[in-house]
């Protein structure tokens, strides 16, 4: 007999739950020893406060009514969760505040391949420091414990989830084309983007940045060929970059000025996390200086979280090689 | 040596085009012309299949990059791929096509509420429908959709045509244009970062042609 489970969720049986329990305990012993303590929120939160962080609850997906007729939802991250927590445990605390976790999230299977339903998310949280010193924190914790997980070859892409939003603005692109022009970027419809930008009817100068900029990614060098509107912005990833340096991290990170992620709540940097032996990002982030503010206590803030059984693919892959 | 890409090439009406592309490129395709029944060409760093599979390759990062149709990329437009260039080549159209001299698609929707559409391509279909405000019972295929008009199945159909010869053989004429479709290049949103030197300098020369 054979029983079926949902799509995008799955068993783990005991050969892969020794593997993914020796990845999860490398991590959390890296994040543990650089002082992130870790934390467990329930899985079920109600709808209102996860909308209080995000209007679209960060894309949850499963509601359900409790016993008194109140609308749960499934959490479909951790960050909006710890957002919580600060406001309502730790009000009165002095910040900084680190935190990391290991918990399963949800989400709506709408795309394509390796999209999971129930995902287990590995993640640190720094809370009470500013840019760019919590980025260079965040960033290289994570990639250090990325190397103690036996990843060789991964790679941290950095961008500013709102340059192409200044550029746009800074060119006095009418607000209705904004959205047509940011989907096509988000999906890198290049070919699109570019016949959208043509349609604009804007100077040679203007056209051409804000179609060559979102291309533009590499290492610090590409930083050397972005001006204009976006000095600012890419400024901020300059001193960035110094930081990593002194950090000794430097070498893995892409600046990536195309780089935009799906969740509302990021105000600055935005992180994705990528490994040759796998064909999607391994794990994202980035700076929401707003979200905690939402939920009555205003503290810039930053953080990566990482797809546990994608970065067990890389860790495979990596060991097939050696 | 092993190649710094691995491209998905679209076997059926995009593979000339797509190997005379490469041509130009110096990638070596003589012995991809010369086989017809081998797919993987490791030292070339081409991989041959389905237009409709390109995507599934690229998006797993099986192929860095691959060259398929619009039509396919509108038809699975969940995939995560990023679309990099519309290469030129390839030109055909998105089309909903009738029997000739009888109007079944209006007389369906005036007198029964709906029309019914034979495709291959279920979604743009269904969209395109939706969009014009018209409901649509969808009928998927897999072989001649021409077949399906003339047998009654369905009012009309929503197919590809790049010259209109097949429609034209079969008493069938264009009734709406959805959209034109070109090859596109696309690439593996991962692969598009760590190779990024490699890809922008093909998209590059592709551009000064």
């Amino acid at each position: 007999m054979t029983h079926p489970i949902p799509p995008g969720t799955r068993d783990v049986l005991p050969d892969e739950m020794r593997e993914l329990r020796a990845l999860t305990d490398r991590l959390r012993a890296g994040f543990e020893d650089a002082g992130y303590g870790e934390v467990w929120t329930p899985s079920l939160e109600y709808e209102e406060v996860l909308k209080t962080g995000d209007d679209r609850a960060a894309g949850a997906g499963y509601r359900l009514f409790d016993e008194h007729g109140e609308v749960l939802a499934m959490r479909s991250d951790m960050t909006i969760p710890i957002a919580r927590v600060v406001a309502t445990r730790y009000g009165d605390s002095e910040p900084p505040f680190r935190f990391c976790y290991f918990a399963h999230a949800y989400r709506e299977v709408q795309r394509g391949a390796g999209q999971q339903r129930e995902f287990l998310q590995g993640g640190i949280e720094l809370i009470g420091m500013t840019a760019p010193e919590g980025e260079a924190e965040v960033i290289a914790l994570c990639l250090s414990a990325l190397e103690q997980a036996g990843l060789r070859r991964h790679r941290l892409g950095v961008g500013d989830g709102q340059l192409y939003r200044h550029l746009l603005e800074a060119f006095e692109v009418p607000a209705e084309r904004h959205l047509g022009l940011l989907e096509a970027l988000s999906r890198r419809d290049l070919a699109g983007l570019e016949m959208r930008v043509s349609e604009l009817g804007l100077g040679e100068r203007e056209r051409d940045l804000l179609v060559r900029l979102p291309q533009l990614r590499g290492g610090p060098e590409v930083l050397e060929r972005a001006d204009g509107p976006v000095a600012d912005a890419v400024e901020n990833l300059r001193v960035l970059n110094a930081l990593l340096e002194e950090r000794g991290v430097a070498d893995r990170v892409i600046f990536d000025l195309g780089l935009v992620r799906e969740l509302g709540y990021y105000t600055g940097a935005v992180f994705e996390l990528y490994d040759p032996a796998v064909g999607f990002a391994l794990g994202g982030g980035g700076r929401y200086d707003d979200l905690i503010g939402k939920f009555g206590r205003g503290l810039p803030a930053c953080g990566i979280a990482l797809d546990v059984q994608r970065v067990h693919m890389a860790q495979a892959a990596e060991e097939r090689l050696q | 040596m092993t190649p710094a890409l691995t491209i998905a090439v679209p076997r059926g009406s995009l593979f000339m085009g797509t190997l005379d592309l490469l041509d130009r490129l110096g990638v070596e395709t003589a012995e991809v012309r010369s086989n017809e029944r081998k797919l993987l060409f490791g030292d070339a760093g081409v991989v041959t299949m389905r237009p409709s599979d390109v995507p599934t390759y690229v998006e797993h990062g099986a192929a860095d990059i691959g060259i398929t149709g619009k039509d396919v990329l509108l038809e699975q437009s969940e995939r995560e791929v990023y679309e990099l260039l519309d290469l030129g080549f390839g030109h055909c159209r998105m089309v909903v096509a009738a029997r000739e001299g009888d109007d079944a698609l209006g007389e369906s929707l005036r007198r029964l509420g709906r029309v019914r559409v034979a495709t291959k391509y279920p979604r743009i279909a269904a969209r395109h429908f939706a969009d014009t405000g018209r409901q649509a019972e969808i009928v998927e295929v897999k072989g001649s959709v021409e077949l399906a008009p003339l047998t009654g199945l369905v009012d009309g159909i929503v197919d590809l045509t790049a010259t209109g010869k097949t429609l034209s053989e079969n008493h069938l004429e264009v009734v709406e244009e959805i959209t034109a479709c070109t090859a596109r290049l696309i690439a593996n949103p991962v692969a598009h970062k760590l190779k990024a030197t490699e890809i922008d300098a093909l998209v590059e020369r592709i551009r000064s042609g």
